[in-house]
């Protein structure tokens, strides 16, 4: 009886609780992590000023407050696109989706792009529908094309689509961009992939976006864990396969796409953030759904950090060093896995 | 009836050597073509008398800056290159017996980029550097890649899917160096990104034109050993190949090419993808297409660095054209794989 | 007729990576004949093969061909000796079958100079032996398992080689093409007196069609001879752990092995 429990779906993972502990601790570092270096590192009283102090006007205190809403920004775009990476894996059941590894980043940006050199688009209101919808075109249009054919949606046509799909919508950015040099300034700014931008503005713009995905995120989770026994297992179950499917991807790409809209295109979170969580909990995906979350804002604020101090006096975009640390993840997930199943 | 098949046998390979050689010539005389419109087009546009005699070292007003300093390297730059990068991408793609399996898609010209930027900005080193640089950077790629799909057992796929996450992670680094080089303007950027021909100068070209004139030789006599290679390791042992020598010789040349042409032009987007593939319709089977994949790189280059020049109002460089007609290209490509349901 | 040679394994000792599969064997082919390796799955009778033909290096003992290790021969030379058809070959796209069957010429020729009279005749006798000179032109991709098969043995064929070893010829074919596969097989060995060393699984097949039978168990050599004088149920029951009765062939009078099971028992 005792092992059939342990076999349930329903049971609760053997760690949670001392690996929710341990997130948690991981986040409060990283926070402070954040607040206290950068350009101009900020010690113990500082910090505390900065944070609990509201009428200690010191440079370092001020230097504090401006970080916070850094901090938060990069922390809200790292648990956005951990959640979407988590949705895309279970949805196309898949290790190694992930919105840039599938384009839709790119997608996102040439949207954006077109929105800035033939709409004279320019507010960040503006850009998130543009690259919600660059998102979701591109989403489908890898997707169809990486499941073509018997075998289905394997890691490798889905990799290969993204990558092919990437490529068109780069040379199409490049394209619009190289005779506009307005349109190339502004987009630069964005397209470097950076939390630097992040204002209270854009954070209020974010927080309907990340909550409206990560409720129907979690609403999809019991049938996801149905959806990854083959879709035939989850139909006799009674899992609507397609409506589920359609609601969770949905959920992802708008996810996604709001963090790319915002910080620019930032790549690898959701692959590594999705990897460490089921590494550590195991697969049950109304556990991996809200940890994604957690460990995608840890590892991008962390990462934010290392691209102030590895780049300092200026800063390294963050987006550059989640490739560096996502790419590797890549090729070990792929070292490991069975070759039928690529 | 042996006599009869023989006679069959022998005039069809006749009727396909045929074709082999017209189509041969044809490629060449595009090239040729496309060569003399290079040197000929411009902000002026001199007459082809003109553009020989500056060739022919003559002092012509006006034609010989334009015509013998920009135009000249340009031309040399692309035509040297692109051949490269056709001859390269073919022996990737016929020795690993999978069109995706190309050094763009696998990130081998972006490990020779990411060498030479590193040798330019971090140590601002000689171009002679730049050179050894990109090949080494090259092929610790390959053996980077090759060793890490080694695996349980070898897959071609495994092989393209490590390619695919070291290319970002070059890409990656790549863009790291052009931020700390202050350089992180697009027409570098562009450069050792997706490949372009501006700014070629005749001093940077030498090593390119050597290691062309010295291994393309080598990569044709070796033709018939890469079309034994075809048939897979067991046939190609009994048949008297030594397969790893062999395959060894064919990569070092092929990595040694890339990667200088890489070093002068960039990695020009999806010409090593795409002049494979193309040769190889284009010649049908029995006849090695390593040569008419080397013209078919010519050509792309050249003429899409004509239309980025010339077709829009603003110019552009040749790796984004290529990109625009390679990738549709590699997405065709994929759903007819797909559609047959192996990779 | 070709000519005669020594083919031999000495004390061969070979495997995969470290896993010893092969261990200590030692054999002598039979010139101008044709010889069947059988054994149970996983016994070693594909690595014996391979081993022979050079395609896995041993790691002791050494293959001897006319009193020569075949390692110290030069590979293309030993390819116009010693041929060999994989189990799975590779088929490039777009191949044709006169294309692939001119690919086994490649020992016999040099760097530089093109095609001879004589490689075109032996590429023409090749698949005329094989009955394919109808698709010379056609692609590999249109034609079915038991021609494609018939391809690639006349691609082994046009190698000209005294010797032809074979991994398993007949598999995932249906029971006609198996029995027309071994029949040109037995075809080349009766006319040009190519030696035949080839793995099979089906035994009864191997009992009817070979010279020479050599028994396989745990990488051991445990008999080897003419069928009909080591095929016994002892035999059969040593190797694959199978209970069986032995008749004679009522068509070909060669030993033939009906196996018992648990169900049936002897009336």
């Amino acid at each position: 009886m005792t092992r059939l429990r342990a076999t349930m779906p329903s049971h609760v993972p053997k760690h949670l609780w001392k690996v929710t502990v341990l997130f948690v601790i991981l986040l409060i570092v990283s926070v402070m992590a954040s607040l206290a270096f950068g350009a101009r590192t900020i010690g113990w009283d500082g910090l505390m000023d900065g944070l609990f102090s509201p009428d200690v006007q010191s440079h370092e205190a001020i230097v504090v407050r401006q970080r916070i809403v850094r901090t938060i920004f990069s922390f809200m775009c790292g648990a956005a696109l951990g959640v979407s990476g988590a949705l895309m894996q279970s949805v196309t059941r898949n290790p190694i989706a992930d919105p840039s590894i599938l384009g839709v980043n790119t997608g996102a940006a040439l949207f954006v792009v077109c929105g800035i050199a033939f709409f004279n688009i320019s507010t960040a209101n503006e850009y998130i529908w543009l690259a919600i919808a660059g998102a979701m075109i591109t989403a489908i249009f890898v997707f169809t094309i990486g499941s073509l054919g018997a075998s289905g949606a394997t890691p490798l046509k889905l990799v290969l689509a993204g990558a092919a799909t990437s490529a068109i919508l780069s040379s199409l950015v490049t394209a619009i961009m190289i005779p506009r040099t307005n349109v190339m300034d502004e987009f630069r700014f964005w397209q470097v992939g950076s939390v630097g931008a992040g204002n209270w503005d854009l954070i209020q713009l974010f927080i309907p976006f990340l909550l409206v995905g990560i409720a129907i995120a979690l609403l999809t989770a019991p049938a996801l864990n149905a959806l990854a026994l083959g879709d035939d297992v989850a139909t006799g179950l009674g899992v609507n396969t397609g409506m589920i499917r359609l609601f969770a991807a949905f959920a992802g790409v708008l996810l996604c796409g709001v963090a790319t809209a915002l910080a620019g295109p930032i790549g690898f979170i959701g692959l590594l953030a999705t990897h460490v969580v089921r590494l550590v909990i195991g697969p049950d995906i109304r556990y991996i759904l809200p940890l994604s979350a957690f460990v995608g804002g840890i590892i991008l604020t962390c990462s934010d950090v290392a691209g102030r101090l590895l780049g300092s006096p200026g800063e390294l975009e963050v987006g550059i060093l989640t490739a560096f640390i996502g790419a590797p993840i890549l090729i070990l997930i792929t070292m490991k896995a069975k070759i039928r199943a690529l | 009836m042996t006599n009869f098949t023989m006679q069959s046998i022998i005039a069809a390979k006749q009727k396909r050597k045929r074709r082999f050689v017209w189509l041969t010539t044809l490629l060449a005389s595009i090239s040729l073509v496309l060569c003399v419109a290079m040197l000929m087009l411009g902000n002026t546009i001199y007459p082809v008398s003109d553009v020989i005699r500056v060739l022919l070292g003559e002092d012509v007003q006006g034609a010989s800056f334009a015509v013998g300093t920009i135009r000249l390297p340009r031309m040399l730059a692309g035509l040297f290159a692109g051949f490269a990068f056709g001859l390269g991408g073919y022996v990737f793609q016929t020795m690993l017996r999978n069109p995706l399996a190309n050094p763009n898609v696998i990130g081998i010209t972006s490990g020779s980029s990411a060498a030479a930027v590193f040798c330019i900005i971090v140590l601002q080193a000689s171009n002679t550097m730049i050179s050894i640089a990109s090949v080494i950077g090259g092929l610790i790629t390959v053996i980077a890649i090759f060793f890490l799909s080694k695996g349980s057992s070898f897959s071609i796929g495994r092989l393209i899917l490590i390619g695919i996450g070291i290319q970002a992670m070059l890409t990656a680094f790549i863009n790291y160096l052009l931020l700390i080089g202050n350089t992180h303007d697009l027409p570098t950027a562009m450069r050792w990104l997706s490949g372009s021909l501006n700014g070629a100068k005749m001093e940077t070209l030498t090593p390119l034109v050597v290691a062309v004139f010295i291994f393309t030789p080598i990569i044709l006599m070796l033709s018939k050993r890469l079309a034994i290679l075809e048939l897979g390791e067991q046939t190609a042992t009994a048949l008297g190949v030594d397969t790893n020598k062999s395959r060894v010789l064919l990569l070092v040349s092929a990595v040694i090419i890339l990667a200088l042409a890489t070093a002068t032009t960039g990695p020009i987007a999806f010409v090593a993808f795409l002049a494979g593939p193309i040769a190889k319709r284009l010649v049908g089977h029995g006849f090695s297409a390593l040569l008419p994949a080397g013209l078919v790189g010519v050509i792309l280059v050249l003429a899409a660095d004509l239309i980025g020049q010339f077709a829009f109002t603003a110019r552009y460089p040749v790796g984004v054209i290529t990109g625009i007609i390679g990738a549709p290209y590699l997405i065709y490509l994929l759903i007819r794989i797909n559609r047959k349901g192996d990779i | 007729m070709t000519t005669a040679h020594t083919f031999a394994a000495k004390q061969l000792t070979s495997g995969y990576d470290e896993r010893i599969i092969l261990d200590n064997i030692s054999l002598s082919i039979p010139s101008n004949q044709m010889s069947i390796i059988i054994g149970a799955n996983g016994c070693g009778k594909s690595t014996l093969l391979k081993t022979m033909a050079r395609l896995i290096k041993p790691s002791g003992g050494e293959v001897v061909l006319d009193g020569k290790s075949i390692h110290t021969i030069p590979s293309k030379q030993l390819a116009r000796t010693v041929g060999l058809l994989p189990q799975s070959p590779v088929v490039p796209e777009g191949i044709t079958v006169a294309d692939l069957v001119g690919r086994g010429r490649y020992p016999h020729q040099s760097l530089l100079k093109g095609w001879t009279k004589k490689d075109y005749e032996a590429v023409a006798e090749a698949l005329d032996l094989m009955n394919i000179s109808a698709f010379a032109d056609r692609h590999i991709d249109e034609l079915s398992g038991g021609q494609r098969q018939r391809v690639w043995i006349a691609m082994a064929l046009a190698q000209q080689t005294d010797i032809l070893f074979l991994d398993e010829p007949t598999t995932y074919l249906d029971i006609t093409y198996q029995i027309e596969i071994l029949d040109l097989l037995t075809d080349l060995n009766k006319k040009h007196g190519t030696t035949i060393i080839m793995v099979l699984h089906d035994i009864n097949l191997s009992a009817r069609y070979a010279d020479y039978l050599f028994a396989l168990k745990d990488g051991q050599l445990v008999a080897e001879g003419t069928p009909a004088t080591i095929l016994t149920s002892a035999l059969i029951d040593d190797v694959f752990q199978l209970k069986c009765q032995v008749i004679d062939d009522p068509v070909s009078q060669t030993p033939l092995i009906i196996p018992i099971g648990r169900h049936h028992t002897n009336k």
